[in-house]
């Protein structure tokens, strides 16, 4: 077994008794990552040199009996969404493709007062739009599984990157079920914490009232001790919750005690791959035979979570892009050309007589918002940017957005309703194994259909893991979710964990073309 | 309902995007297509809903007021495309 197959939490134990330094560890992940992110393309720049450096300073100041943080010298690989005033960040999109912060995000800040190794920025769709990470302006990403196969997004490539042992640990995004749809796609664990757990400042925003950051692991153990490390009160973020974290790490092992699991009817309908029924109905019932009572419950307004999301998530999308614009950071689109454009239209207006006409076509700093735009946005951002606007626009804004909202409160209400009488809900991740790249690419509304399990939580607020529970014949990994009340990542967590105590899927790991 | 051309054309304005030609053709489909989805919201009982804007509710957080040092004019420029020193440079708002 190679360094780099073993856990953070047993990493942590080797470095702390000097059995390993974090250089070997960080060297291992960055040879494995040369030797075979070609072929997945998890990454979208790897900081070999800046890694060591940091592994090598963890490493003395361990050797001189320095106080060390909770990740020292452990690799995490960061989705290239959260600002890093070290690194280039890009979101995965042409607009910020040179775009470096000038201030670091407070979960790469407390990455680092943690003392965790940064190895690299780890692919995306673009803006965390989609769920194939196909939507990268950059390139896609490929599951470690089957490379023919999409890793999931929108945080394709940190799930790929821990699935491929190319870092232990991975930091993600999810705004509709980006951390846990990759999680369950890739065979890994992947928690989204209850909304405002985790502070979003210098997080690139797409739906501010949705979008969390969460672990990605190989072990519920590991997901919590990054959780951990990240999450917390922050002054700088007004929607961050001011209320101590508790001690996951501490309290993992220890078994719920009657525990009560609720199933939701639906989520076992029409539609569910039958291996993933089979899988998560037998994950269910290892949780009968260690003590849990299973019941159903009702989450009436579930079916309505995609149409939600889909209203909500690109209207805050369509105000939140608004700041690209060309002026302020990232790319501008050529102006002589733009501009050239401009002045032919109107004349075009006028030689037709129309010179009224020519005085609507647009100015030409409309014109240069508009060709910059039109230049840095892939489709799928264009997409949702003109979802957004539209369900925002006059005449639309109460029947789309005020009744999303509307509903949204009901899918709240109904998980409020379930965990009076269940402590957690449990039912799959994704309603399928991983899809083929480019299977959905030309289908934007049945891509928005892989979030049917997992929109609900963000739309509520509430925590959700996603952790292995099986194999279709196939040889692909099956995710099974859990969701908790809000606040309550520790059920969830010590949940999880008894699960994975009494199964070995967390340990099934992907063989790498021409890995040894 | 069925978006026209025209609409995604309005859309496309408001946005500040600007669609070629085929771009359009398929924006008007696919967006046709997702609003039709997204249509099933109507049969929901919404009737004395209060909208829910946010996943925790919000509160007036305060802070006291500090002055502390902000960003510095250079690394606020320092991403800008086009720049003088001073401020953000942009094509002529007024005339041409």
């Amino acid at each position: 077994m190679s360094i780099v197959d073993r856990p953070a939490s047993e990493l942590r134990k080797s470095l702390a008794s000097g059995e390993l330094t974090s250089v070997e560890l960080t060297q291992a992940c960055l040879d494995r990552i040369v030797a075979h992110d070609q072929s997945i393309g998890a990454f979208l720049r790897v900081d070999g040199e800046r890694a060591l450096e940091q592994a090598k300073s963890v490493d003395k100041r361990r050797a001189a009996g320095e106080k060390l943080g909770p990740l020292a010298g452990i690799p995490v690989a960061v989705k290239d969404v959260l600002c890093d005033s070290q690194a280039i960040t890009t979101c995965a999109s042409r607009m910020l493709a040179e775009f470096r912060p000038p201030y670091d995000s407070t979960v790469v800040a407390r990455l680092k007062q943690a003392d965790a190794v940064l190895l690299g920025r780890t692919n995306m769709d673009e803006f965390a739009m989609g769920g194939s990470t196909e939507n990268s302006a950059f390139q896609p990403t490929r599951n470690p599984w089957d490379t023919t196969r999409t890793p999931g997004g929108s945080s394709g490539g940190s799930a790929a990157a821990v699935a491929a042992r190319f870092a232990p640990l991975a930091i993600g995004t999810d705004t509709g079920g980006s951390i846990r749809q990759p999680a369950g796609l890739c065979g890994i664990v992947g928690m989204k914490p209850t909304y405002g757990r985790v502070s979003r400042y210098g997080l690139v925003a797409f739906a501010s009232s949705l979008d969390q950051v969460g672990p990605f692991a190989t072990t519920t153990e590991d997901a919590a001790l990054l959780l951990e490390a990240v999450a917390g009160h922050d002054p700088r973020d007004s929607t961050s919750i001011n209320r101590p974290t508790p001690a996951y790490t501490e309290s993992i092992n220890k078994p719920l005690a009657g525990l009560k699991l609720g199933i939701v009817p639906e989520h076992f309908g029409a539609g569910l791959d039958p291996e993933v029924s089979t899988a998560v109905k037998s994950a269910i019932e290892v949780y009968k035979s260690l003590g849990a009572e299973v019941k159903e419950v009702a989450l009436p307004h579930g079916k309505y979570g995609v149409a939600a999301y889909y209203v909500i998530a690109p209207s805050e999308a369509s105000s939140n892009l608004a700041r690209y614009d060309g002026v302020h950071y990232g790319f501008r689109a050529d102006q002589s050309s733009a501009l050239a454009d401009l002045a032919a239209e109107r004349q075009a207006f006028v030689a037709a007589g129309n010179a009224a006409a020519a005085d609507n076509v647009d100015s030409p700093l409309v014109r240069m918002y508009r060709s910059t735009r039109e230049a840095g946005f892939g489709p799928e951002v264009k997409r949702r940017i003109m979802l957004g606007a539209y369900a925002l626009s006059a005449g639309y804004y109460d029947a789309y957005y005020l009744k999303a909202l509307k509903v949204r409160r009901l899918i709240r209400r109904d998980f409020d309703e379930a965990f009076k009488q269940v402590d957690l809900i449990v039912g799959p991740v994704t309603a399928g194994p991983a899809f083929k790249l480019g299977e959905m690419v030309d289908d934007p509304l049945a891509m928005y259909l892989v979030d049917l399990y997992t929109v609900s939580a963000n739309l509520a607020g509430i925590p959700a893991i996603s952790l292995p529970c099986g194999m279709t014949k196939a040889g692909l990994p099956i995710g099974l979710q859990l969701q908790g009340p809000p606040l309550e990542e520790d059920r969830l967590l010590r949940g999880a964990r008894m699960f994975e105590a009494a199964t070995d899927w967390h340990t099934k790991q992907p063989t790498l073309a021409g890995a040894k | 309902m069925a978006l026209t051309r025209a609409d995604v054309e309005k859309v496309a304005l408001l946005a500040r995007l600007r669609l070629t030609e085929p771009e359009l053709g398929t924006m008007t489909e696919q967006l046709t297509q997702i609003v039709g989805y997204v249509d099933q919201l109507a049969e929901v009982d919404t009737e004395g809903v209060e909208p829910m804007a946010h996943a925790v509710e919000v509160t007036n957080v305060f802070a006291d007021d500090v002055v502390a040092p902000s960003l510095p004019r250079e690394a606020a420029l320092a991403n800008a495309p086009r720049q003088n020193g001073r401020g953000y440079l942009v094509p002529p708002v007024l005339g041409e």
